[in-house]
């Protein structure tokens, strides 16, 4: 094998491997939420990306959508049964009240952008 | 209302960026007559105004917030609902540019690149710097989405569907630019020099292709609770202070008297106090007869008054009325997550990063393995892998199915509480009715008042009604109900009972004038070891006409006997007819004894009865059913079965007055029309049909395609796929996921 392919090889192997890294194993920073109401932003993604919430607590999550992409256009929090559309550059909010303890995924309606909420005692 | 003269209303204010704005905001609204107080919040962007109604309203709040320089959101639903129509409208008038500039500019730059078209294309296009101009707008003004989409992204260590478009023609894009400055490097490395503007500028305008037909298909899925909330009133004319005033929905209240005319839309929910008329309900509860209204009857919000004029007092305003809490109901749905999209979901969160490793892994095997110009080879492949992946189709498989499903039945009076019971529903094979109030109208009538002997003081037939019915005065029962209005028909004076008991599932007791009374069915005698002997071939008779018996004894001495029938409802023998026909079984569930209870089964066509069954007992004689392995649905009017409703695989309760959230309902037909159930269920199948079509082409589009892409078919016969092929298909499947889910919309239930 030429050196070329050697490298090719090489730094496929690499690429492989940083992008398993880069998308697959990143570690989520958790926000708890103190106070009755949170701001999430969109951009690429969800800002923060994962929420400490109290059982039994009314809390608020303000979404306000910046990214323009039609990806983003809507959220979807399936265990309490809501979805919304967001406006860009308008904060929409939704209410949860958890009644269980454990972890509740929310993403965008295509199902490509995700985030958590993590219902805490 | 605070008092008789303010109100306090909150909305929401666009435009401020500070401490100031606030200021500014809260000064401007205390200038405005008739505004005592204002409070603005930066953080929640909303400004409370206290105020009074006949002085000041949205009209000036309105224009006073419009003349300092910012938006006032006076119905946020509404506002949000217009912003949405704008942002599509924006977005597809947007895309109808992009695209139509990236084909057009693509096909010239094929023309000239394209090895079987070159021959006949002019020189100036094939110009590899002419490629260079006409490409770049595409790539960075049309594809700027992508780009825009994936830097953020990529931040956030998440890919989607704009990543993989954005790696591909960057890649496709560059090589051919560096091509273009630098062809003679090209050469040196053996390759031959030739740009491919052609496959970076068609792929992104056929993805964007793609979008914009998604986009407008995808309004579609929506349409039904745009459809509803559109129904709304705006306004209502309210009597205050002696005078009919036109009000804004927003500030109708409870106990306000509303007039309406003929023709005009009925603002909210409430109870006739004068006149009659026939409403239009349709709309609201899908039920397609008009109905009749009278002093007493209640009427819903948002459907259309026909001939009369009539006044109501309001009993049910903002998100209280009907169609709030049938659009909330709605909205739930959609938002929730049928059990069956779980693998889509667990997929699509790792797909987009497989892909990327797969396409790596396809440049390598390509540049390693493959023939010469391998690189070339290596990177159109790559490309391709890239672009046919479609995360999309999967991500849009089920919700978009689950939207115009929960639409439909929404628009035909079925409310669907989520798309777990949605996707219950489809594998029902048992249905159990409860009888009274569900197959028949709850509303029973006395038939038969038999004497068998003399009560002291009465006329025979007039005192075993008289007795019956003071027992019954303090009885809830629908029973009771009929035999208390039967002596009001006769003007009957009732005597004062002491020692009521109600016994549930056997009939009532209590004395009058110390004398101890029972009312009840057989089994309630045999409890009490009454005997009946010389009366049972006449309570066998009515209880062979479907007629339940009330038997009478004073001081444990039969006295007399009452019969009480209740109609069928017009829809239960054809509601069950249809089940039978989807071969479904169907179980009557009833309280009454085995032969009464016959009787009304034969009348309504159903062959399995459980009779005798008391209240507390329907949710274990539903789970006994489950027991044989059946998926039972249980259809009850939501209030004395809600065990058994919740106990059910799909509780159905039938709709009453203009309450539609029921909890222990999974379905609720708010058209109170029986042949619904079948109508449900068989949504229900069609909509986990077109789920599951559409995620065997989601899946099998990318299983399939992927490989081929990556050139699992090159070793054996010699197929590439070209990567603009490959945008085409990738264009072709989302839309056709949400094709399929529209196509819902047309589908007949009956």
């Amino acid at each position: 094998m030429g050196i070329d392919k050697t490298i090719v090889a090489f730094a496929s192997l690499i690429g492989a491997l940083f992008t398993f890294w880069f998308f697959l194993m990143k570690k989520d920073k958790v926000i708890k939420v103190t106070e009755d109401s949170i701001d999430i932003t969109i951009d690429g993604g969800y800002s923060p990306e994962v929420i400490e919430v109290s059982k039994g607590k009314k809390t608020k999550i303000n979404f306000l959508r910046k990214d323009p992409s039609g990806c983003l256009e809507e959220v979807v929090l399936p265990d309490f049964n809501i979805r919304k559309f967001l406006p860009l550059n308008q904060k929409v909010t939704v209410e949860i009240n958890p009644k269980e303890k454990g972890e509740f995924k929310f993403s965008c309606g295509m199902n490509m952008f995700h985030g958590k909420i993590i219902v805490g005692g | 209302m605070l008092n008789n003269q303010l109100t306090k209303r909150s909305f929401l204010i666009k435009g401020m960026h500070c401490a100031s704005c606030v200021r500014i905001l809260e000064e401007t609204f205390k200038k405005i007559e008739g505004v005592s107080d204002a409070n603005v919040n930066l953080a929640t962007e909303k400004a409370t105004v206290t105020y009074n109604p006949n002085k000041a309203g949205d009209r000036e709040f309105s224009s006073a917030v419009a003349s300092v320089g910012y938006e006032a959101i006076l119905n946020q639903g509404e506002a949000i609902e217009d912003e949405e129509k704008k942002e599509k409208l924006r977005e597809i008038r947007k895309l109808r540019n992009k695209v139509s500039l990236s084909l057009i500019i693509g096909t010239f730059l094929v023309w000239g690149s394209f090895p079987a078209l070159i021959e006949t294309a002019p020189l100036i296009l094939k110009n590899f710097w002419i490629q260079l101009l006409l490409a770049t707008p595409v790539q960075f003004w049309a594809g700027f989405e992508f780009y825009r989409a994936t830097i953020p992204a990529l931040k956030h260590r998440t890919a989607n569907m704009d990543t993989l478009v954005t790696i591909g023609t960057t890649v496709a894009y560059f090589y051919s630019a560096f091509v273009t400055v630098f062809p003679q490097v090209v050469k040196n490395i053996g390759v031959e020099p030739a740009p491919y503007f052609d496959v970076a500028t068609i792929i992104i305008g056929l993805i964007l292709l793609g979008r914009y037909f998604e986009a407008k298909a995808k309004a579609g899925t929506s349409e039904a609770i745009k459809k509803l909330i559109g129904l709304q009133a705006k306004t209502a004319r309210v009597l205050r202070k002696g005078k009919e005033v036109d009000i804004p929905i927003e500030q109708v209240v409870i106990g306000d008297v509303i007039r309406v005319r003929p023709g005009e839309k009925i603002p909210v929910d409430g109870e006739i106090l004068e006149g009659d008329s026939s409403v239009d309900e349709s709309m609201v509860t899908g039920e397609s007869i008009p109905s009749d209204k009278t002093k007493g009857d209640t009427v819903i919000g948002s459907t259309i008054n026909k001939t009369g004029t009539f006044v109501y007092k309001a009993t049910k305003v903002g998100q209280e009325t009907m169609l709030s809490q049938i659009i909330k109901l709605v909205e739930e749905a959609q938002g929730s997550k049928a059990p069956i999209q779980r693998l889509a979901d667990l997929v699509s969160s790792y797909f987009v990063p497989i892909v990327i490793i797969l396409a790596i892994i396809t440049f390598a095997l390509w540049y390693i393995l493959g023939p010469t110009p391998s690189f070339l080879f290596a990177m159109l492949n790559t490309v391709a892998v890239l672009i046919i992946a479609c995360p999309c189709a999967m991500g849009l498989a089920t919700p978009t199915a689950i939207m115009v499903g929960t639409g439909r039945g929404a628009e035909n009076g079925i409310l669907i509480k989520d798309a777990k019971s949605l996707e219950t529903a489809h594998k029902i094979d048992t249905v159990i009715f409860d009888k009274t109030g569900t197959l028949t109208k709850g509303k029973p009538e006395v038939t038969d008042i038999v004497s068998t002997s003399q009560v002291k003081g009465f006329g025979p037939a007039r005192s075993v009604l008289q007795l019956a019915a003071s027992l019954e005065k303090g009885s809830e029962h629908s029973l009771a109900e009929a035999i208390v209005k039967k002596s009001e028909e006769q003007n009957m004076k009732l005597e004062k009972v002491s020692q009521f008991k109600a016994i549930p599932g056997f009939g009532v007791r209590g004395t009058i004038e110390r004398q101890n009374i029972l009312l009840g069915n057989r089994k309630l005698m045999e409890k009490e070891n009454i005997s009946i002997k010389g009366q049972e071939d006449k309570v066998e008779a009515l209880e062979n006409g479907g007629k339940t018996v009330m038997i009478l004894a004073v001081n444990k001495e039969l006295k007399g006997l009452i019969a009480v029938a209740d109609t069928l409802k017009e829809t239960a023998s054809e509601g069950v007819k249809a089940l039978y026909k989807r071969g479904i079984e169907v179980v009557m569930i009833t309280g009454d004894n085995q032969r009464t209870a016959s009787a009304i089964a034969q009348k309504v066509g159903i062959k399995r009865v459980l009779s005798e069954v008391l209240p507390e007992d329907k949710e274990k004689e539903v789970r006994n059913i489950q027991k044989e392995g059946k998926t039972v649905a249980m259809v009850g009017d939501g209030i004395n079965d809600a065990p058994a409703l919740a106990a059910s695989d799909v509780g159905i309760a039938i709709g009453s007055g203009t309450d539609v959230a029921i909890e222990a309902a999974d379905i609720t037909l708010v058209n109170k029309d029986l042949r619904s159930v079948a109508k449900a269920i068989e949504l229900s199948k069609k909509t986990m049909r077109t789920i599951k079509l559409n995620l065997f082409w989601a899946f099998g589009y990318n299983i399939s395609l992927i490989p081929v892409a990556m050139g699992a078919l090159y070793p054996f016969f010699g197929i590439l796929l070209n990567p603009i092929f490959a945008s085409l298909a990738m264009a072709t499947s989302s839309i056709s996921v949400v094709l399929n889910s529209l196509l819902l919309k047309r589908t007949n239930f009956d």
